[in-house]
């Protein structure tokens, strides 16, 4: 009794699979799409922040320092970077989030500078670190610096920390890169207090330095939150 | 290397669901002809069966073993129980003593040779139409030959398997293999249908005696001869059935220890068996075995290995990085976790992922559906993924290096003796 080879029935099957697996991609890209609109949309309202502050800083000039340093929301710049760093690694490097990336780089420029400004004018010392890294290779030092950093800005919530790709092909970033004379070889470098940092920097290093430099004071962790270890 | 890790996966995850799909269309298909019986009924005629009993230090079971085959819904004078003591060294001769007035069994001592060859003395005092064995770790219901010869009024049909239910699971060990055996019930019969059966289990699986003489008897065939013998038939063209409804209850192992030793012998049994009858693999003339039970087997045995390795190099990459955080900033910080719908995985293959787990539990409702007449749900399917993927690579992985090494794990070896 030998067996019909039944190959319709392969033929069949191997394309209600492909079904199945072009419904997941198209399920995959819409909620990649959601996810950079999404993006597109809080990078739009940071933008729209930043300009409105610049232009309430321009109008009133030193009459209104405070009101104007408590409208930017660096945490939401932060949390974008967070975002778009996700992005990359796991809806894959799009044109268009190479796009964002760009554009939140510009942004975090736009920051920095209004944010010079307002501390000069206003007297006040800002807490800025300037970072760069690179993603073109296997860069431990940076994962090991981006750990530092993160923990530091837990602890000290004015700290702003600009995070640079130097693989990023934007003017503005390689203007920076040229200010501080940054070199792909001497990844990580921070800048902090207008001083050159290169390789990796330890905790207890750069905590003494932004202590020192900016007289932060440490936000001590709630009494009564219950999951997190206990503190150092 | 990402991307190559991610194209074999994708790959993988393709031809997993690709099986499921196979066996679903064929369940949509075919489903109105899987007979589940209840009412007793009577055959015709009652041919001869020898139902043969290896063993092998089974002092525990094989009284329950030989009272279950006695209380087959069969008549006495028509079904011959022969019991071949493979040289036990416990009191297993001593138990089957009680059975020695009983005018249907025959009892048989020999040395120590492997089931097979235990098998094969059975055989040769064998002089019914219809054989078949039941492993002395088993117990048959009291249906289950009926219902099984009803299967051969098909003159076509050389060998039907039986339903193999885990007996009265004790601990999450044996109710993971529970969940298993009820989905292998529903792919069996699929395989059943397309012609593509490549195992008739050691458990009460019944043959045309013919079989034998045509083809020859049992082999050692790496410990899996109940593989063999079905891989034998299907290059011969001959047909082997499943039969849903006739219950056969076994034991299941009841450690990871056990289960890992059982199913190392599968699996190397598998690979080598598949080995030896490469020849067979994608030719048209051989159908489904050739075509689908072969190399999806294959591609199950690759997707284990290839899934561990992925959430070995996952684990660790976690690992590696939480270190490097201990290192650098003290085990007292500890990030904030902001929960965000944004960092929800939302790549392709966790859509397919998903796809995939919910056909392993359609897999179990259909089972349960074909045994006991009704899609019931249990947590037993999450014992099975939780347990299986966390040990099955490491069997897998074993089986692959002994079949590279041809290292034989024996009956002989006496390491562990249960078949299916």
């Amino acid at each position: 009794m030998e067996q019909q080879f039944d190959w319709k029935r392969y033929v069949i099957v191997f394309f209600i699979t492909l079904g199945l697996f072009l419904t997941a991609i198209y399920l995959s890209n819409y909620f990649n799409n959601r996810k950079l609109n999404q993006l597109k949309t809080i990078q739009d309202n940071i933008s729209i922040d930043i300009l409105s502050s610049e232009t309430q800083f321009s109008l009133l000039s030193e009459l209104s320092c405070k009101s104007v340093s408590d409208s930017i929301l660096s945490s939401e710049l932060n949390e974008l970077g967070k975002k778009i760093e996700w992005g990359q690694d796991n809806i894959g490097n799009s044109s268009e989030l190479t796009y964002l990336k760009k554009y939140y780089s510009l942004l975090e420029i736009k920051d920095y500078l209004l944010m010079k400004k307002i501390s000069a004018r206003c007297g006040v010392k800002s807490a800025f670190i300037l970072y760069f890294y690179t993603t073109a290779e296997n860069c431990g030092e940076c994962i090991k610096e981006g750990i530092v950093l993160s923990t530091l800005k837990d602890k000290y919530p004015e700290l702003r920390v600009y995070s640079f790709d130097f693989t990023t092909d934007l003017s503005a970033v390689r203007a920076m890169l040229d200010i501080y004379k940054i070199k792909d070889t001497k990844l990580p470098a921070l800048v902090v207090d207008e001083n050159v940092l290169t390789g990796f920097t330890s905790i207890e290093d750069l905590e003494k330095r932004i202590k020192d430099s900016f007289k932060l004071q440490e936000v001590i962790p709630e009494a009564n939150s219950p999951k997190k270890g206990s503190s150092n | 290397m990402t991307t190559v890790s991610s194209t074999i996966f994708f790959i993988l995850t393709f031809l997993s669901v690709y099986v499921q799909v196979f066996f679903l269309l064929t369940f949509f298909e075919k489903r109105k002809k899987i007979i589940r019986r209840k009412e007793n009924f009577e055959l015709e005629e009652y041919p001869g069966v020898t139902i043969v009993v290896p063993c092998y230090n089974e002092e525990k079971t094989i009284k329950g073993t030989i009272d279950s085959l006695l209380g087959l819904d069969y008549p006495k004078d028509k079904l011959k129980i022969i019991v071949v003591d493979d040289g036990s060294k416990d009191a297993t001769w001593e138990v089957a003593q009680v059975f020695q007035e009983y005018e249907n069994i025959k009892l048989i001592r020999k040395k120590n040779g492997g089931k097979y060859d235990a098998q094969n003395v059975g055989l040769l005092h064998t002089d019914t139409p219809f054989f078949g064995c039941l492993d002395s770790d088993s117990f048959v219901d009291s249906q289950a030959l009926k219902r099984i010869m009803t299967y051969f009024l098909d003159p076509d049909t050389m060998a039907v398997a039986p339903s193999i239910v885990v007996d009265n699971p004790k601990n999450i060990i044996q109710g993971a293999q529970k969940a298993e055996y009820d989905m292998a019930i529903y792919t069996k019969k699929m395989l059943a249908f397309l012609g593509g059966i490549h195992v008739t289990p050691g458990p009460f699986s019944i043959f045309r005696k013919k079989v034998f003489d045509e083809l020859g008897p049992y082999r050692h065939a790496h410990n899996t001869e109940d593989q063999e013998i079905a891989l034998r038939m299907q290059e011969h063209h001959y047909k082997i059935e499943h039969c849903p409804d006739a219950y056969v209850y076994t034991v299941a192992p009841n450690s990871v220890g056990k289960l890992y030793r059982q199913r190392q012998r599968w699996i190397y049994g598998f690979l080598r068996n598949a080995i030896d009858y490469r020849r067979i693999l994608f030719k048209k003339k051989y159908g489904t075995i050739a075509f689908f039970t072969l190399p999806s087997g294959l591609i199950s045995v690759l997707s284990v290995i290839f899934l561990f390795g992925m959430i070995f190099y996952n684990i660790t990459s976690f690992l590696v990085h939480k270190i490097i955080q201990i290192q650098v900033v003290g085990i007292g910080s500890v990030s904030k976790f902001n929960f965000d719908l944004f960092f929800f995985d939302t790549k392709a293959i966790f859509f397919m992922s998903i796809v995939l787990y919910t056909s392993i539990l359609v897999s179990l409702l259909i089972g349960r559906q074909i045994l006991e007449g009704k899609f019931r749900f249990s947590f037993d399917v999450f014992y099975f993924m939780i347990i299986y993927s966390a040990v099955a690579p490491f069997w897998v992985l074993k089986a692959i290096f002994n079949a590279i090494r041809s290292k034989q794990s024996s009956w002989t070896l006496e390491i562990d003796k249960r078949s299916t």
